[in-house]
């Protein structure tokens, strides 16, 4: 009924969130032939850390953002040391690059017809 | 006399050394000075643009003379550009000064907090 | 009445928000209510008058519609015969209409959401007051004809625009972003200038119709082509000329961060108004196309992978919105690349770049007016300082991310379906282009998978969280509904609203002509 078409594709999202809904609808159908018998508040449901205690200031447990995807920045360390050495933060290095892609296009344009 | 061609090698140097100002010196009311030349330089353009040779003021009341007017659109579009100049400078001078009394420093190299 | 409305709602639309600006100062003496109400009935009314805009251009299938300021006539008879467009005209057509729809959205919901956001501080007036008269100006860029009238347009939102940003002048770093953008602002500006008066030299006109019949693609004019690409790109946020924008949305206070972002789209749309129709066939746009399309590769990657590292929630937010700036240019610029031959994926990568635009401005603004609750709560912005919302604000979690899954372009929502239309016409240009942009829509749900889980996730806080106000969650949720309705019915708005705007640029050049050089 709706949807779009590209050239070469076709996407409609109705259609999708059916089918969505209908997986969502065999998972809960799966987990609810499984076994009863979970007991909140028991050992059941503790949070489990590889056999440690749960620490009393639960905060220190928390991620914080700045520490996320370590491993992706250090793997891309020589990009990002390069790209966030280009941002200096002064006015004149930006004007600077705005005179240089002026420039370029300047370039570009005129011998690029 | 005739000028030829200086008004606008002029208003290209001024532009020039409005870049030059905004690239290379370091104190901000310099490169403040610096955006005002670009402005300068470009208005004298607009304005060089409506020349005729020749011409007289675009007003037909107690004309001079009968004979070619210089085109008064540049003029009037001189006129809203250097008030429109005047209203971001006073801006950019009244950030300088908020920017003074917070950082004690004119110096563009040193206010960089906000970087990366 | 609504005849009035409708005949005039060009130079209404730029006119109301620019009577708000000037009276909120004088119904701000009155007490904060008569303000808050004034300002709401100022939003509602543009609103309104965008809505009636739209009716009347995308009713007629995008075509342009001339309303001529302060007179009847705009043809000037010279004794030779010939006539002249003399007069400032405002030329609505199918893209001018649709960026008049995203602005008046991103004003509603800017407006509603800054009723409770100024509950408690002072100074409200003067930022209702400089509100507006951004708006008025972004309203002017998209709806003028005339080019010096698009630069005076242009400097109105520059100045409103930094003096939003430096708005909070007891922070230092407010006062650096100020300034700095500002300067950057002026100079971009000033270049424009300098192009705008390069084409009245030479073909002594201002009328973007009258030029464009005129022009002739010689190097004076690729030189104004050159500085107007370079200038309208700065005030878009195309790296690398891009430095600006997250101290800006960073520094300004939340919900003007979401019309900063309508005012960059609406420089680049007087960028793609620039390359389409007042250049149009007269240069080689081949060279035109792949310049756009290599700053479009080089913003949505840098934007994308610079959010990566960001501490600060706002700058975080602020790349993803410079990335997502690289996606519109990049449909745009396939097309553009390709719109001598016209192939099919040209006007599919023209939809999705132009639709991109309505979805980015939603899901951006929903983000940063959820980033607002988020540091009103916090008391920070600092994501390593923040965790544990998510206990006492479900619904802001929610639709934060609502927000981010849309931006990121994960299907149902509205951003799937524009990043669909942009993956497979860049595809059929080059394979590359599509790789890139797929990769970064990945890498931009690991941005905000990043800020969610510093945010939201974690244990509760043991300071007590100032939960946010219905006044705050009214108009996200408002957005997000645009967002879900605008996912699940693409191809109702695609037909109706994109398709006419992308029709007045793809083909409707000789129209925009004629309508001012044609008839009289």
């Amino acid at each position: 009924m709706n949807g779009i078409t590209s050239g070469y594709g076709a996407w409609n999202p109705i259609a999708w969130t059916l089918l969505f809904l209908g997986v969502l609808a065999v998972g809960f159908l799966v987990r609810a032939s499984g076994r009863k018998g979970c007991k909140r508040g028991t050992g059941q449901t503790k949070v489990f850390l590889s056999g440690n205690e749960e620490p009393e200031e639960a905060g220190s447990l928390h991620v914080r953002g700045g520490h996320l995807y370590w491993g992706m920045v250090e793997g891309l360390s020589g990009y990002f040391r390069r790209v966030c050495a280009a941002h200096t933060g002064v006015l004149s290095d930006y004007a600077a690059w705005f005179v240089g892609v002026l420039g370029l296009v300047f370039v570009i344009l005129v011998l690029g017809g | 006399m005739n000028l030829g061609n200086m008004p606008f090698v002029a208003a290209a140097l001024l532009i020039l050394l409005g870049i030059y100002a905004v690239l290379f010196k370091r104190n901000l009311i310099k490169i403040v000075l610096g955006i005002s030349l670009v402005e300068t330089g470009v208005n004298l353009l607009l304005v060089t643009l409506g020349y005729r040779t020749d011409g007289i003021a675009p007003i037909f009341t107690l004309a001079p003379r009968a004979g070619p007017m210089v085109l008064p659109t540049p003029q009037a579009l001189t006129l809203t550009s250097i008030v429109i100049g005047l209203a971001t400078t006073a801006l950019l001078l009244s950030f300088v000064v908020w920017i003074h009394r917070h950082y004690g420093t004119l110096d563009v190299r040193k206010i960089k907090e906000l970087r990366g | 009445m609504t005849a009035l409305m409708t005949q005039h709602a060009p130079v209404l639309l730029i006119a109301i928000p620019l009577l708000g600006a000037f009276a909120v100062p004088i119904l701000g003496k009155l007490g904060r209510g008569a303000r808050d109400a004034f300002s709401g009935l100022i939003a509602l009314l543009t609103a309104a008058l965008a809505g009636v805009l739209a009716a009347n251009v995308f009713g007629q299938t995008g075509a342009a519609s001339l309303y001529v300021l302060g007179g009847q006539g705009f043809q000037l008879p010279l004794p030779s015969g010939m006539s002249v467009p003399v007069r400032i005209v405002l030329q609505p057509d199918g893209m001018s209409a649709f960026m008049t729809l995203i602005t008046a959205l991103i004003l509603l919901a800017a407006v509603l959401f800054s009723f409770s956001y100024w509950r408690d501080r002072s100074g409200g007036t003067l930022y209702y007051s400089l509100l507006f008269l951004l708006v008025a100006g972004v309203f002017g860029m998209e709806l003028t004809g005339d080019l010096f009238n698009f630069f005076v347009f242009l400097e109105v939102t520059s100045i409103a625009a930094c003096g939003l940003i430096g708005f909070r002048v007891w922070r230092k770093t407010s006062q650096e972003a100020g300034f700095k953008v500002m300067a950057l602002y002026t100079l971009s500006g000033l270049f424009v200038l300098l192009a705008i008066g390069l084409l009245y030299g030479q073909y002594g006109g201002l009328n973007v119709a009258y030029v464009a019949n005129a022009l002739s693609g010689g190097t004076l004019d690729l030189i104004a082509l050159g500085l107007l690409l370079a200038g309208l790109a700065l005030k878009a946020g195309a790296v690398p000329l891009h430095m600006w924008a997250p101290d800006a949305y960073g520094e300004a206070p939340a919900p003007v961060s979401a019309v900063l972002v309508a005012n960059s789209q609406a420089s680049l749309y007087g960028l793609f108004r620039v390359l389409f129709t007042l250049y149009g066939p007269a240069i080689r746009t081949e060279t035109a196309g792949w310049l756009l399309i290599t700053l479009a590769l080089l913003t949505i990657f840098v934007g994308v992978t610079m959010a990566l590292i960001q501490k600060d929630i706002k700058r975080l937010i602020a790349y993803g919105a410079v990335s997502q700036i690289g996606y519109m240019l990049l449909g745009v610029g396939v097309g553009l690349a390709v719109s001598v031959a016209k192939p099919d994926y040209g006007f599919v990568a023209m939809q999705g770049g132009i639709f991109h635009m309505l979805n980015d401005a939603a899901c951006i603004g929903l983000l940063f007016l959820c980033s607002g609750a988020v540091i009103r709560a916090a008391g920070t912005s600092d994501l390593d300082r923040m965790g544990g919302l998510a206990h006492s604000m479900k619904w802001t979690g929610a639709l934060f991310l609502i927000g981010s899954f849309a931006l990121a372009g994960v299907p149902p929502f509205n951003g799937f379906a524009s990043k669909f239309l942009i993956y497979e016409a860049s595809f059929r240009l080059s394979p590359f282009l599509a790789v890139v942009a797929i990769l970064s829509s990945i890498l931009l749900l690991a941005v905000f998978v990043k800020a969610f889980q510093a945010a939201f996730l974690g244990a509760k806080p043991s300071v007590p969280v100032r939960r946010t106000s219905a006044g705050m969650m009214i108009p996200m949720v408002a957005l997000a509904l645009v967002v879900v309705v605008f996912g699940l019915f693409p191809g109702f708005f695609l037909d109706r609203i994109v398709t006419p705007a992308v029709n007045a640029l793809w083909y409707g050049r000789d129209a925009y002509i004629g309508l001012v050089l044609g008839g009289g």
